[in-house]
């Protein structure tokens, strides 16, 4: 009991100002968890056949999440093709644990990540592999939000990586203007006016009778919004390198391209680590967006699930839910990021 | 203390003519002169005179700089190194380079050392443990860290960070090592151990060194060029150039007078 009581004094009120901050913020919380418990554990109901029981209990109604479940994590999926979207979910989990060893990281990492969202999407569409095929437009819920987060961040990363060379590149005049108008451009847009236009305008480029179906060209709209701000990231570390393992590398005899590759890129990338994971946390929260060209990515499929008439007025539910999926995601990828950039340093080498 | 040498017969780099641009601005004037083989020759001279610039010219490093224009010749193994056909990256394998500043890679020291032979394609254990332990005992580092060459060469201190880079410039058995002012950053005591290292690989190297410190160049070198304002105003044995100077400004900057 005293050591708590020595805790508490120690990093709660070492000074009577900071004291009093303590007292408000603990009583801040206090106050939230008041009413917040009570709504969602005390008073909740769990399990329900339908929304009255919920509507007399008063509090929070998860009996909805489990009625909806399916339809939030797999959207329109067809209901007999379920345990293909399941395998999809372990693989995504199969692949973070496997990131989450120290071993793994390595470059090859991203090849792991390649080979796995390619078996998930041809899994989902099935037609290679002999399954009935499922038109990428039934794909929803949480697994076409993984779909778009992972090709977003595999894709994007390499393409801002490229970006950003060819921003640097002093002797290529015109491919270094190529990508500084990209990357100026795409910058200057917001992302949903570049959905907007790989959705309705890009069709209008195509020759008619192609048909390039709404997920991919989500996903190249993803790619290259994200591509262009992972640029500006690595442009800065880039700039970090100083300019003696240049010339370390060139005075070696390497060509300017190994120079690159080998010497200053690995160092420049290590050094923005916890700048690109927040890039990519901000993908993974922005693809939300498509939601507007009216897919039914998590969020999506919790809003249309929240409208379903007989569950009418439960979107709280739905929303706090949401809000635990991508915090646990985002979370992950943070302190995933931090330990990444802990051994990294730790090491010294790249 | 320099043998005399007649430097027509022993000389590796023959520089004709050199002019050499920044941009519109002219850093070296008409420079001729020929470093001699197996021995150190000392670049000394105010700031800003191009001794530096010169270095660059010698493995073309300058190249990594936008607008620079040379013309003149430069010639290394019978081949005039300015011209564009020139194989850059082949020729800095030969005359390797050594920086003001320690520029060791973010990688173990062990890896470090045998960077330039990775490169160069070579990556039998043997060749490179060989090489590893040769180069550091050349640079009288490899007691020093013999223990510890799968550590991060970025834990070194910085003398024994500068004596790596050398280890790593002399891996891949240059003919040239250029140093541009490799000890400025150092201890006297790190200061002595590179002298005393730069005085060992001059048997198998030759060595041009661009230094602030008229002590250093007169305890090390053979040969010293004074250079001023881009230009070359004397060339001549250490011993000529310390006693006996034939132009004033020589004397001037050797006395401390300006400079
Ligand atoms: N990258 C560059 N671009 C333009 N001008 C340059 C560049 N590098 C050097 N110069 C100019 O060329 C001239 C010679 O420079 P250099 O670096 O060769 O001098 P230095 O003799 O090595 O001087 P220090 O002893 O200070 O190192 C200087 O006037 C300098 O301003
Ligand atoms: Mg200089």
């Amino acid at each position: 009991m005293s050591n708590i009581f020595i805790w508490g004094r120690k990093n709660l009120y070492p000074t009577t100002g900071q004291g009093i901050i303590s007292i408000a913020i603990v009583s801040l919380v206090g106050l939230v968890l008041w009413n917040f418990l009570p709504w969602s554990i005390f008073n909740a109901v769990w399990v329900a056949d339908n929304s009255d029981v919920c509507r007399q209990a008063g509090g929070a109604c998860w009996a909805f999440i489990w009625e909806k479940l399916y339809f939030i994590l797999f959207g329109f999926y067809p209901a007999e093709e379920r345990w293909r979207a399941w395998l999809v979910l372990a693989l995504f989990l199969g692949g973070i644990l496997y990131s989450g060893r120290s071993k793994s990281w390595t470059l090859s990492l991203i090849v792991v990540w390649l080979g796995l969202v390619v078996s998930m999407m041809l899994l989902l569409n099935g037609t290679l592999l002999g399954l009935p095929t499922v038109e990428t437009s039934y794909w929803g819920g949480l697994v076409l939000t993984i779909i778009l987060a992972m090709t977003g961040i595999i894709f994007s990363y390499p393409f801002g990586v490229l970006l950003a060379l060819g921003r640097a590149n002093q002797r290529l005049p015109v491919i270094r203007g190529i990508c500084v108008s990209i990357i100026e451009i795409i910058r200057g847009v917001p992302f949903i006016s570049l959905l907007f236009m790989a959705s309705l305008m890009l069709p209008l480029f195509l020759p008619s009778g192609f048909v390039i179906p709404k997920l991919v060209r989500a996903i190249v709209a993803v790619i290259i919004f994200s591509g262009c701000y992972l640029a500006e990231t690595v442009r800065g570390g880039l700039a970090a390198v100083s300019r003696g393992q240049y010339e370390a590398a060139q005075s070696l005899g390497l060509s300017y391209w190994k120079t690159m590759g080998l010497v200053i890129l690995p160092q420049a990338l290590s050094k923005v680590i916890q700048p690109t994971v927040g890039s990519f946390i901000s993908l993974f929260i922005d693809t939300t967006l498509v939601v507007i060209i009216s897919m039914y990515d998590l969020l999506g499929a919790a809003r249309a699930a929240a409208s379903d008439s007989a569950w009418l007025g439960f979107a709280r539910e739905a929303y706090v839910f949401l809000a635990l999926i991508y915090f646990a995601f985002c979370y992950t990828l943070s302190k995933y990021s931090r330990r990444l950039e802990k051994d990294i340093l730790t090491k010294k080498v790249h | 203390m320099a043998p005399v040498q007649t430097t027509n017969k022993t000389s590796i780099i023959k520089i004709t003519d050199l002019d050499f641009f920044y941009g519109d601005t002219q850093a070296l004037f008409k420079i001729n002169l020929t470093i001699a083989k197996n021995r150190i020759t000392s670049f000394i001279g105010p700031s800003g005179c191009g001794k530096s610039t010169l270095l660059r010219c010698m493995n073309r490093m300058y190249d990594v700089i936008r607008n620079t224009k040379a013309s003149g010749s430069i010639l290394f193994d019978n081949n005039n190194i300015l011209q564009t056909s020139t194989d850059v990256t082949g020729l800095r394998r030969r005359i390797g380079m050594v920086f003001q500043k320690s520029n060791p890679f973010a990688k173990t020291i062990y890896e470090n050392v045998v960077y330039g032979l990775r490169i160069a394609g070579e990556n039998k254990k043997s060749v490179l443990d060989q090489a590893v332990e040769e180069s550091l005992k050349g640079t009288s580092l490899f007691d020093e860290v013999k223990d510890r060459l799968n550590e991060s060469a970025l834990g070194l201190s910085g003398g024994q960070m500068q004596r790596l880079c050398i280890a790593r410039a002399i891996a891949i058995k240059p003919d040239v090592i250029l140093m541009d002012e490799p000890c400025s950053a150092l201890d006297p005591k790190s200061t002595a151990k590179v002298e005393e290292l730069m005085l060992n690989l001059k048997k198998d190297y030759s060595i041009v060194i661009v230094t602030h410190n008229m002590q250093q160049s007169s305890r090390i070198s053979e040969y010293t060029a004074f250079f001023l304002e881009g230009r070359l105003m004397e060339k001549d044995t250490t011993q000529k150039i310390f006693t006996n100077p034939s132009k004033k400004e020589t004397e001037d900057y050797i006395t401390g007078k300006f400079g």
